[in-house]
């Protein structure tokens, strides 16, 4: 069965719930488990995970951080040209500890998203995340990075302002520094405006995010030059949390619900909240020089199953 | 009077068969007479070119040269050791046609990947070279291209010595998806710890050096030089005038263009690049007050 039908299917079921009787527990029940039979047999295709990831009301990197931490302290600019608003930073205190939140911040309405071009930074939002990034490392506070980007975005100004430098100086930074990072991607991760933020000692995936190269659009119209073969390309593509996690580029997923966290975020928030205490645990217990060292080596061996000595 | 006809006859049979054994070929030089200038539309008479190492006399536009060539011109005669030459890109994937176009780059250049790495002198001076190729599949970053320069980079801080790149790319290899996106963090990784050590990253931006390429290593020089009218960018043209509905300016993400910007260090044309690196090189070496 495909999801279409199934969320048909199940919220048919669950409209007939909501019309039985308050003493009908039985009942219920039976629905109950007719809806998990349901989603157990539901098989996700690739593009099935891309419309979940982009769907308008999956909840954006500020209400995970609203709920995550009940003290967000939001700072701005980069302290060279500007503050770039789809680059979400600030303070926030994480169970008792300090931390500083470097987020990609997606609207939730139009004009919302205009100003915010859908997720995608602008150089001096890449410079304001390393800004802060430095200030972290000063203070010794882990840094918890939120990835929801299309990609960096692709404007007259980004290239005038220098978006390649911007990118490949959080790569370069966050490599070596010396303070815990770790990184959550919520809906999408896309091409190198994505990996800016993604260089991390964790790094956890949602369950239905997609994080790829590059959005399926434009890689089948570089690859095959024909926009329209998306559905082709998502497969080919190895873009879900389980392709990702089986190559070994992130660590662990963050289980969704049924349909995506939109339908329960607390659920989903509270799995969030027990990764990070765990991650924090971990890395906040290790010296500066094995952290970096660690860091390094997750990165130094991605990608070693793609070639081999020949001869 | 006999050994005067023997001795013919073994003269024509020489002569025979090296009449049947066809041409070879020579490698660099394309079978044209004249090369065409693309960016002058002046003709060119090939011979004029590779004196003038591949730059056009008439308006100075640098063609695009194989990474062979470009080690021809840089090091000194004799000095260039290969560091993993015989690493070549597998399809674990099996990505549809993948490999076999693959093998038709490695067959039309004779290159096994789109990187050449290894240890060379420059006017004297020791280095770790990376040279890039754009005649090898638009010389897109694969697993094997991020693994060759970090091995390289690698090498370099180990040995205390400078490193300098040659880049050219279209970006990341898309047939390797993600595993061809994070070699951008690898490398970058690399050089932080190559500069943390203390020591010189050189790049030089060939025309084309844009995405992955340009948002990672390329622009992580201490000193980033670029050839004259090399494209710099991140996005591409067509995406960004997509997204803001305007034409952009024909200078855009040009060198000159870039360097007003204030993002690359200096233009050097190809004739005076190899004394800018021989410079560049000494004057970086450790020296005690005279």
């Amino acid at each position: 069965m495909n999801l279409k039908e199934a969320q048909r299917a199940i919220s048919e079921i669950k409209a007939r719930q909501m019309e039985l009787d308050e003493k009908d527990i039985d009942t219920w029940y039976q629905y109950q488990k007719q809806i998990r039979k349901l989603e157990q047999e539901t098989t996700l295709t690739a593009w099935d995970h891309v419309e979940l990831a982009r769907r308008p009301d999956r909840p954006k990197a500020r209400d995970y951080i609203e709920l995550l931490f009940h003290d967000f302290f939001e700072l701005h600019g980069d302290r060279r040209s500007g503050d770039d608003p789809a680059m979400l930073t600030g303070l926030a205190t994480f169970h008792g500890i300090p931390v500083t939140i470097l987020a990609q911040s997606k609207g939730k309405t139009t004009e919302e998203n205009l100003r915010q071009h859908f997720g995608m930074c602008q150089p001096e939002g890449y410079r304001k995340a390393l800004r802060l990034a430095k200030e972290a490392e000063k203070f010794h506070r882990p840094i918890i990075t939120f990835v929801d980007t299309p990609g960096a975005y692709p404007g007259k100004e980004a290239e005038e302002k220098g978006q390649a430098e911007a990118i490949a100086d959080c790569l370069c930074t966050f490599a070596t520094l010396k303070t815990p990072v770790i990184c959550f991607v919520l809906s999408e991760g896309g091409s190198g405006g994505a990996l800016a933020l993604s260089v991390a000692d964790r790094i956890f995936m949602l369950e239905y995010a997609v994080y790829s190269i590059l959005s399926p659009e434009g890689f089948a119209s570089i690859l095959w030059k024909d926009g329209s073969r998306v559905k082709e390309a998502c497969e080919v593509m190895k873009l879900t949390s389980a392709d990702l996690l089986e190559k070994g580029v992130i660590d662990q997923i963050v289980p969704e619900p049924f349909g995506g966290a939109a339908s329960h975020i607390h659920q989903v928030v509270e799995k969030m909240d027990q990764m990070l205490r765990k991650a924090l645990v971990e890395t906040m217990k290790k010296k500066d020089n094995q952290l970096i060292q660690e860091r390094y080596d997750r990165f130094r061996h991605l990608g070693d199953t793609s070639w081999k000595m020949s001869r | 009077m006999d050994s005067l006809f023997k001795e013919r006859k073994k003269r024509l049979d020489i002569f025979h068969q090296w009449r049947k054994k066809p041409a070879p070929k020579p490698k660099e030089m394309p079978d044209h007479v004249f090369q065409t200038c693309s960016h002058c539309h002046a003709s060119i008479p090939m011979m004029d070119l590779v004196k003038n190492q591949y730059v056009c006399p008439e308006c100075r536009y640098p063609f695009k040269i194989s990474a062979r060539e470009r080690l021809r011109q840089i090091t000194d005669e004799k000095t260039f050791k290969e560091m993993d030459a015989s690493m070549i890109s597998i399809d674990p994937e099996n990505f549809p046609g993948y490999k076999e176009k693959l093998d038709r780059m490695q067959k039309a250049t004779g290159m096994k990947e789109a990187v050449i790495t290894g240890t060379a002198k420059i006017m004297g001076n020791p280095c770790v070279l990376a040279v890039m190729d754009s005649h090898f599949f638009m010389g897109s970053m694969s697993a094997a291209v991020g693994e060759k320069i970090t091995r390289a980079i690698e090498t370099a801080t180990k040995k205390k010595l400078p490193i300098v790149i040659f880049c050219t790319s279209g970006g990341a290899r898309m047939q390797e998806g993600i595993l061809s996106l994070v070699q951008m963090a690898k490398t970058s990784a690399a050089i932080a710890r190559h500069k943390e050590a203390g020591l010189l990253v050189i790049t030089v931006l060939t025309h084309p050096t844009t995405g992955g390429v340009s948002a990672s290593f390329a622009m992580l020089g201490d000193i980033i030089l670029s050839e004259p009218y090399a494209l710099i960018g991140f996005a591409g043209k067509r995406v960004i005038e997509d997204t803001i509905h305007e034409k952009l300016p024909a200078d855009f993400q040009t060198a000159e263009f870039v360097l007003e910007k204030g993002f690359i260090d200096r233009i050097v044309s190809r004739s005076k690049m190899r004394s800018t690196l021989g410079w560049l090189l000494a004057f970086h070496t450790k020296r005690s007050l005279s």
